[in-house]
């Protein structure tokens, strides 16, 4: 089911999987350090601060609050101008050397190394995320939905799209965050140092499920990627017994808005579902992939992640229980 | 006629507010009792203190909202909210705090303090006074009802396309929520304009520009500033209000409308206005700090010229809001560096405040530990609005909780501390009584420690990848704790802000009586009563430095005459000077309280309800009110000096 | 009894010329709504160098100067109308003040119906394209603007005939003009935006 992956090097990132203090991908490698050195820059100026405000406060003794009408003395005007003249120019040095090292990260991130060898085109809609996987030759397009696997060792070019309202891709542990923009294609890359789960949500308020639009990039070894690929690009096998009937179940109430390769459901208002039994997750991160999530999803869209586009399928038991047997033939 | 039929020389007197000088001026000045009395007045303290009192009323409403999401946060996977409630009440406490809390407390300072700082009769323009903060309520009202009746805004603060557009959003949230923001434009606005008018044409005789008090440059400068950037965001919610309800296309795609026009828009107005609601909270710290230190600030003109260059340079940076919008990378690096040098003007007010603090002598009262705290959380939001100006940093850094964190920093400890402790400095001005000292200790450490225990932890799970805007999150991704700490901390901060208004609810009536000057302190607002009477001075001040009621103690020549000047009787009168020296050059015949401020704040908010309905005839009747209530307004009075007859001269 | 010293130095009172208090806030009333007008064009500007459908920025082509054109020349003429009652003013002449508003609120009640042809004889409508919203709502800002200091400058007339203001007091004069000067010269940069820059080249 879950592909050949090393998961362990995804531990460091798992006890907290959107964190970016860690990195395991170029763009977030050569960003790290400069995270961590303006936060530490950072917490220095805020403890330097405090000392200076505290030992402003306390260094002699202070005065009571004086009684309404009391005259207490007053100190003279002048001094005190070079607190500013080393303080602000400390500051703006430590300014100016930020500014260029920021430059220096972002002119080392702005290109990959290399022309990237594969492209990959995600469409940001509402809540979950069109992919596609672009290629010259167009038998060797496909498309899948909340779950990318990518090789590693390499860039990958990412072309994204708006589908519907603004959202945003980030996957942490490899680079920072774009938008996805109705009427434009922006464009990011991102490569993966070492076979590894690592997730990714929707960073752009997009309504009202935008707190259940996570997705996940799986990175593989080469030779992995490309048996993952072209597995893909197959279409899944013919189904057998029930699962045939929950086929012809499934093009009828659900054809119209999901797709799956070789068959007559060719929707492409919601995820293409394919080889939707290879996906670690369901509903774009919400559920893990099992049968019993996976009914459960099917019964009750609304009451997993309310607002969803998809209504409940208006499915009799015997329906229902044919499409998922058809579904999990989806490998 | 000839010129001198219009002139006169003032006689000059000592200050007696015994005489019959003062009680003539008291019956000239003071608001007509009773209700009408009530809505008709202009004086500025008036309307000074109700801005105040009607922003804090916003401020516990945004904080009831924030509270309520913060239970649902407080753990994983909650239910107590569903994604639709979630969304109004995250998207109506933003806007509360940034639109109806945070301007209008400032501007309810300013205007009370602002006449008696530059020892002067009024602000600028009385009438114009009295619509801002009358808009302002009507608009407050307008937008409270859209969520009291279940549409209240559910796209943010910052309301972006295409959500905000109908294809999206269907009911009439946005529609609410653009017309009410229009309609609180003007308030903010003509607000501005008065200031600003009131700061060039109003100082007291002698004060020259660079004898003002850090709390008018900062409101000046903050004037200015929306004077420039409110008509971006009006027209942004015109256009948006035209997009969705007549069917143009500045936003949508296919008919060659752009999303980002509405990001540009929002944010080269939304930008400059985060300087706008900190800037004279800042001028307050910069008054306030340096009398619990028993010496003038340290650096006087460099803070004043911080304040303009921030602003000035808060025009430049407002891309660094879209940074992930996939703009070019070169134009990106120069709002990256724009938005790392701008810290370079706040520290000049940093190491000013530190230094007066320094050389000066410590006075424990409640009023020095907010101003002295806010030092240390005005560094902490800086440094994390430094991190985020970090293009590659802020890549990952945005729209996660960090910003939240950095936003509230720079909002609460920038603003909410310098108003609280504010309120314990000028509140024996205001009301003649001060705060109680015990309870202000309790209220400064449960804010203070609740504040940080509430918002640091944001940092850290910002930093952990835990995204905005977002109505509930998994568990095991690393913020559970975290969230549950943050809402604790936020409660204890609700309870400090309780523990305030307790305190100002009991010291009204019971608090020690102030006097003239309970604090020693220098300014000219310390010269005269506690509180004020109506005309402020009985005879106008003149000035001769930065601190006329320190000068025989400074070792200064004591030049300035606080209770000697000007007098001024024949009618409500005030004394324009020359904006850069402040030399007396007309008598001001200023106006008498009068409804017509109120009748155009009502039917021009009529306008707006009618615009929201589709209701035509009522835009038709309301504008026409409107302009009657102009016209009417307008009309060349004699006894305000804008006719030929010459009257009362 | 308080003391009294008597001060050499007489003071003007009242609303006198420029150290009126309205004076200085149309000056910012002036700052602010040229800021508006900013914006507006910005927008035109943003979305006109979007990619569009070769014909449709500006739809239609580039707008015609038959009527925007003299439309313009009006504007500037009662500009100069207006200026022309000002100098009568500080001269105590109110006749001519009198005629100077009338004439300068006549020709912008000209310039208005000019422009209402000229949108009625559009090709397209407020809900066609974004080019089509720009324009509308650009000029139709511009009109309200124009609406307003119409209404003012009829105020004006009527309280200069009705004998208010002379050489000294005339504040109310100086600040109306200041507003409809603004309104005639935002006017120019509209213009040069819809009808000038598609001449020069940008467009679709």
């Amino acid at each position: 089911m879950l592909p050949s992956v090393c998961v362990a090097k995804a531990v460091a990132a798992s006890s907290a999987p959107l964190n970016y203090l860690t990195s395991f991908g170029a763009k977030a490698d050569a960003t790290r350090p400069l995270t961590w050195g303006v936060t530490l820059i950072s917490l220095a100026v805020i403890i330097i601060i405090t000392l200076l405000v505290a030992g402003a406060i306390w260094r002699r003794p202070g005065l009571a609050p004086m009684a309404p009408g009391a005259r207490i003395d007053v100190g003279p005007e002048s001094g005190g101008l070079s607190w500013l003249w080393i303080g602000v120019g400390i500051s703006s040095l430590v300014l100016l050397l930020s500014i260029v090292w920021t430059v220096s990260v972002l002119a080392e991130i702005s290109r990959p190394g290399v022309k990237p060898a594969l492209t990959i085109e995600v469409t940001g809609k509402q809540w979950w995320w069109q992919v596609r996987y672009l290629s010259d030759d167009p038998s060797r397009i496909f498309a899948t939905a909340n779950e990318i696997h990518i090789p590693t060792g390499q860039p990958v070019l990412f072309k994204l799209v708006g589908g519907d309202v603004i959202h945003s891709f980030w996957v942490p542990a490899l680079a920072g965050k774009t938008d996805t923009i109705p009427g434009q294609t922006n464009e990011t890359w991102l490569e993966a140092r070492e076979p590894g789960i690592y997730r990714g949500q929707c960073t752009e308020y997009c309504g009202l499920e935008h707190a259940h639009m996570s997705l996940v990039v799986i990175a593989q070894s080469p030779s992995d990627f490309a048996a993952w690929e072209a597995h893909q690009i197959q279409s899944p096998a013919m189904p057998v017994g029930q699962a045939a009937t929950g086929m012809s179940d499934f093009n009828m109430h659900c054809g119209s808005c999901h797709a799956v390769r070789g068959t007559a459901a060719a929707g492409i208002l919601g995820p293409d579902l394919s080889h939707l039994m290879q996906r670690t997750t369901i509903a774009a991160g919400t559920l893990p992939n099992d049968p019993g999530h996976l009914a459960q999803w099917i019964s009750d869209p609304q009451g997993i992640k309310p607002g969803a586009l998809m209504q409940k399928p208006e499915l009799s038991g015997q329906e229902f229980a044919a499409i998922n047997a058809y579904l999990r033939t989806l490998q | 006629m000839t010129a001198t039929d219009y002139e006169r020389a003032p006689t000059v007197a000592i200050e007696d507010r015994n005489s019959a000088l003062a009680e003539k001026l008291q019956a000239l000045w003071e608001t007509e009792p009773g209700f009408i009395g009530w809505l008709s007045t202009v004086d500025h303290k008036e309307i000074g203190i109700r801005y105040i009192v009607t922003a804090f009323a916003f401020l516990i409403a945004g904080g009831i909202e924030a509270l309520v999401f913060r239970l649902q946060l407080a753990w994983p996977d909650r239910h107590l909210l569903g994604p639709e409630q979630y969304d109004q009440l995250f998207s109506t406490h933003g806007m509360t705090m940034i639109f109806l809390y945070a301007g209008p407390v400032l501007s309810g300072f300013s205007n009370y303090l602002w006449p008696l700082l530059l020892g002067a009769r009024d602000m600028a323009l009385p009438r114009l006074n009295a619509l801002s903060y009358w808009i302002y309520l009507c608009a407050g009202i307008f937008l409270y009802a859209a969520f009291a009746i279940g549409f209240g805004p559910n796209d943010g603060w910052f309301n972006y396309v295409p959500y905000a557009a109908r294809a999206y959003n269907g009911g009439p949230n946005i529609d609410f929520y653009s017309l009410g923001m229009i309609l609180l434009g003007i308030s903010t606005t003509v607000g501005s304009i008065n200031f600003i008018v009131t700061f060039l044409r109003m100082r007291a005789p002698g004060m020259s520009i660079n004898r003002v008090p850090i709390l008018a440059w900062g409101t000046l400068t903050a004037s200015a500033a929306n004077i420039f950037a409110i008509p971006a965001v009006s027209l942004a919610f015109f256009l948006l209000w035209m997009d969705r309800n007549a069917g143009t296309h500045f936003f949508d795609v296919p008919s060659g409308g752009q999303p980002l026009l509405w990001q540009h828009l929002f944010w080269m107005f939304g930008h400059p206005w985060v300087y706008a609601i900190v800037l004279p909270a800042m001028g307050m710290v910069s008054d306030g700090l340096p009398v619990f230190c028993r010496r003038p600030l340290v650096g006087y003109t460099a803070v004043a010229l911080g304040t303009v260059a921030t602003m000035i340079l808060g025009f430049g940076v407002w891309v660094h809001h879209m940074f992930a919008t996939g703009l070019p990378s070169v134009s990106l690096s120069f709002f990256s560096a724009a938005s790392i040098i701008i810290a370079v003007p706040s520290a000049i007010g940093v190491f000013a405040w530190i230094a007066t603090i320094w050389l000066g002598r410590p006075v424990f009262t409640t009023a020095f530990l907010f101003f002295a705290s806010f030092i240390v959380l005005f560094v902490i939001g800086g440094v994390s609005g430094y991190m985020t100006g970090s293009l590659p940093v802020d890549w990952q850094l945005t729209d996660t909780y960090f910003v939240v964190a950095h936003l509230h920093y720079v909002l609460i400890g920038i603003n909410v501390f310098p108003v609280v402790g504010a309120t314990y400095f000028w509140f024996p001005k205001f009301t003649g009584r001060m705060l109680d000292e015990r309870m202000g200790r309790w209220n400064f450490w449960t804010m203070f420690v609740g504040f940080n225990l509430g918002f640091f932890p944001m940092h850290i799970s910002g930093l952990l990848g835990m995204p905005r805007r977002i109505y509930t999150y998994a568990d095991g991704m690393g913020w559970d704790w975290l969230n549950l700490i943050t809402t604790v901390g936020s409660f204890v901060f609700a309870v400090g802000v309780l523990i305030f208004i307790v305190n100002v609810v009991v010291s009204y009536r019971r608090g020690r009586v102030a006097g003239d000057n309970p604090w020693d302190a220098p300014t000219l607002e310390w010269a005269t009563t506690s509180p004020p009477p109506p005309y402020n001075f009985v005879v106008i001040p003149t000035v001769a430095s930065r601190h006329p009621l320190w000068e025989d103690r400074l070792g200064e020549k004591s030049e300035s005459q606080p209770h000697a000047g000007l007098v001024l009787d024949h009618g409500r009168e005030a004394v324009g000077t020359d904006p850069l020296d402040a030399e007396p050059d007309i008598i001001l015949k200023m106006p008498s309280d009068t409804l017509a401020p109120l009748a155009l704040a009502i039917a021009t908010t009529f306008v707006f309800v009618g615009l929201l309905g589709h209701w035509w005839w009522m835009v038709a009747v309301a504008a026409i009110a409107t302009g009657a209530a102009i016209v009417v307004w307008l009309w060349p009075r004699p006894e305000l000096g804008e006719t030929a007859e010459a009257r009362n001269v | 009894m308080s003391k009294r010293v008597a001060l050499e130095g007489k003071l003007p009172v009242g609303a006198i010329d420029t150290r009126a208090s309205g004076w200085w806030a149309m000056i910012f009333v002036v700052f602010t709504e040229a800021s508006l007008f900013a914006y507006l064009l910005f927008s035109y500007y943003y979305l006109a160098v979007q990619p569009h459908l070769p014909g449709t920025f500006p739809e239609g082509g580039t707008p015609d100067l038959a009527l925007s054109l003299p439309n313009t020349i009006i504007l500037l003429l009662s500009s100069a109308a207006v200026a022309w009652a000002q100098f009568n003013i500080e001269h105590n002449q109110k006749w001519r003040l009198v005629l100077g508003l009338g004439v300068a609120a006549l020709l912008g009640i000209v310039f208005l119906v000019v422009q209402y042809f000229e949108w009625a004889a559009k090709s397209f409508t407020l809900a066609s394209t974004s080019y089509s919203s720009l324009y509308f709502v650009v000029t139709g800002f511009h009109m309200a603007h124009v609406v307003v200091g119409v209404l003012m400058l009829i105020a004006l007339t009527l309280w200069s005939a009705m004998g208010y203001f002379n050489r000294f007091r005339y504040a109310h004069i100086h600040i109306g003009a200041l507003y409809w000067h603004f309104v005639d010269a935002v006017w120019l940069a509209v213009f040069f935006t819809f009808y000038i820059t598609p001449l020069l080249g940008l467009k679709a």
